[in-house]
């Protein structure tokens, strides 16, 4: 007895291992820096005025739910302000805030440059995220867009509101078959492998039918029948 | 305050007692012979086997032969399940078993349902815990099989299976029939409970070593005298045939080791644990507000302490206690291969957000009141950093 736990060295096992730096840890440094300080992140609820756009995706059902507040600046249109509150894990807060630095970096991105950043440029400056941890990342850009389409709503500009040209087929985590056409195409071929990339129908499983559909037909389209190795 | 390494997650894995270390030892250097061998060199690796399985048997109060040597928890379950329905699927093809099992047992029974066999899943009640009069009421006359877990891996719940079985043998002796049979996994209840099948009034039991200071991929299947199983390998004459394959003989002479130092040791450290486990729940509970404890609060391992944080996702505070050094898990999806979370919390009635938001602390012989009190002084920051950055308010009536 009193050999043990206390003094051994923590495993290395499964995903998350340790935070003693000479072992490997699940998320790169950049991520790491970012779910330990996050940047940007509201602590509080926000005042009366104090933004002009917000945005939300998710639900703490699927297990992850954000979302974003806005100040843009009505001559320029740049965002001058973008504060956030993630419930998520760690990938999902690194990412949140990760694209708040991205937008705000140079005195602030103009909400058609906000509305072009894709999962891929966030991941890329996070210094990459594992595999199934994509969906994550995929949120935080889907949140940004809902706000910019939300300050055309409340400033009157109807036609400037992007319907994503798509169809929504998961309203709680707002995964579209675009969405899901592309993780098809990135070599996703199961319902599974789907919902690791863009989280459908987690907390929601109403709506696998149609999205096992949508595989199906994607993966007919491209690759021409049977799953791929 | 100085950051210490604790380590909570024995329920995952256990350190492997030194003692276990130096009977395991000889077995892979010098006495590496081949228990089927006729020399003395594959004689002093059977002996030792033998002696391994009586010193079990001993303690499950069976006799040796009742004693089947696998490659772990999974693998017993498995063999149990899949072997024993495979084999009487002639008397009948409905399994019982429970919402809160543990994969090994739910996969198979999957696959059993795959193969044509009806499966019924008992719910189990807010705590995690099915009763005697549930699985009576499930009986049915093409019952062959009910496999229930002892005590619960994510948040150690026991189940009366003292009772389920004293039913399972009346339904057994009023038909003269020889099924249905009682099937029990017994892995995170080694340390702590009764492990006497006739006590138990079980029929086959699924041990393994990693939970108990033994080795991993070490395990066993008690199967009562009588009780035919299909392999699910083929081979040699190993395990009566039912397990063919070379033994893996330090994996038994440690495991049965394992098991005989946490039966000597069982009272103080079922004392031990409880005194720390409450002191912990109490703790959490009363200084962390919109706090839950998943599981039972008597009828629950001595080690274990399942609490949901809710607003928050398990993930995020498993890493933040691991950059403090401490070591839990979560039922949080995130954190596993699938996608959903926690099937045991969902079991409990409560929502996804609330399983999201779990945390398992299992605590093990060595964790000490110092580790405790750490763990109680570094939660409360953490937890109310990551609410702050969270949007989410679970629902008052889940806390
Ligand atoms: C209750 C229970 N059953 C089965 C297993 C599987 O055991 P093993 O990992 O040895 O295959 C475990 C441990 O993970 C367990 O806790």
């Amino acid at each position: 007895m009193g050999n043990h736990s206390s003094k051994s060295k923590p495993g290395t096992g499964g995903d998350v291992s340790s935070h003693d730096k000479t072992q490997s840890w699940f998320y790169s440094d950049i991520v790491k820096d970012h779910f330990f300080n996050p940047r940007n992140f509201l602590d509080r609820e926000p005042e009366e005025g104090e933004f002009n756009a917000v945005g939300k995706v998710g639900s703490p059902a699927c297990g992850d739910e954000l979302r974003v507040w806005l100040l843009v600046d009505s001559s320029s249109e740049q965002i001058k302000s973008f504060r956030w509150k993630t419930f998520g894990c760690g990938s999902a807060i690194a990412a949140t805030s990760m694209i708040s630095e991205m937008v705000l970096e140079n005195g602030g991105m103009t909400l058609s440059e906000a509305r072009t950043i894709k999962p891929q440029d966030v991941m890329e400056r996070l210094g990459g995220l594992p595999a199934r941890k994509f969906h994550c990342s995929v949120l935080c850009d889907k949140a940004l867009r809902d706000a910019v389409n939300d300050y055309y709503r409340r400033t009157g500009q109807f036609d400037r509101i992007a319907v994503e040209a798509t169809r929504i087929i998961d309203p709680v985590s707002r995964v579209t078959d675009r969405d899901i056409e592309e993780a098809v195409l990135e070599g996703a071929q199961t319902l599974e492998l789907v919902q690791q990339k863009t989280k459908v129908g987690i907390g929601n499983p109403s709506v696998l039918p149609a999205v096992e559909e949508l595989i199906k037909f994607y993966r007919e389209k491209y690759f021409g029948g049977g799953p791929q190795e | 305050m100085q950051v210490r390494n604790v380590y909570m997650d024995h329920a995952a894995a256990t350190p492997i007692d030194r003692k276990v270390v130096e009977v395991m030892l000889p077995f892979l250097n010098e006495s590496y012979g081949n228990p089927s061998s006729f020399h003395s060199v594959g004689k002093v690796a059977s002996d030792a086997i033998l002696n391994a399985r009586s010193s079990i048997a001993q303690i499950l109060g069976a006799r040796a032969d009742e004693v089947i040597f696998t490659s772990g928890g999974t693998e017993s379950d498995n063999l149990a399940i899949l072997g024993y329905a495979r084999k009487n699927k002639d008397f009948g093809k409905h399994i019982i078993t429970t919402k809160a099992e543990h994969e090994a047992v739910l996969e198979s029974c999957a696959e059993l349902e795959r193969e044509g066999f009806e499966v019924t899943y008992l719910d189990v009640d807010e705590y995690g815990m099915v009763t005697a009069d549930q699985v009576e009421g499930a009986l049915r006359d093409d019952t062959i099989l009910a496999s229930v877990i002892y005590a619960n891996n994510e948040i150690g719940t026991v189940n009366p299976i003292r009772e389920i079985g004293a039913k399972i043998q009346r339904a057994r002796k009023g038909s003269a029939k020889n099924f249905p049979v009682l099937h029990i996994d017994a892995c995170q209840a080694a340390s702590a409970l009764e492990l006497n099948i006739q006590k138990l009034n079980v029929d086959m039991l699924t041990l393994n070593g990693s939970k108990i200071y033994g080795p991993k991929g070490a395990g066993l299947l008690y199967v009562r005298r009588g009780i035919k199983l299909q392999p699910l390998q083929f081979g040699g004459a190993q395990e009566k045939r039912v397990r063919p394959g070379t033994e893996n003989v330090a994996g038994i002479v440690g495991l049965a080791s394992a098991l005989q130092i946490a039966d000597d040791g069982r009272v103080q450290y079922v004392q031990k644990t409880t005194e720390l486990r409450d002191k912990l729940i109490n703790g959490i509970l009363s200084s962390i507000s919109k706090t839950r404890l998943n599981g039972h609060k008597t009828e629950r391992l001595p080690n274990n302490v399942n609490i949901s944080f809710m607003d928050i996702e398990g993930e995020a505070l498993l890493l933040y206690l691991d950059s403090k050094g401490v070591y839990v898990s979560t039922g949080s999806a995130c954190t596993s291969q699938s996608l959903d979370p926690s099937h045991v919390i969902l079991a409990l009635g409560m929502p996804y957000e609330v399983a999201h938001g779990s945390i398992r602390f299992s605590l093990g012989r060595d964790t000490t009141e110092e580790d405790v009190d750490y763990v109680l002084e570094t939660l409360p920051p953490l937890v109310e950093k990551l609410r702050k950055i969270s949007p989410v308010k679970v629902d008052e009536k889940y806390y």
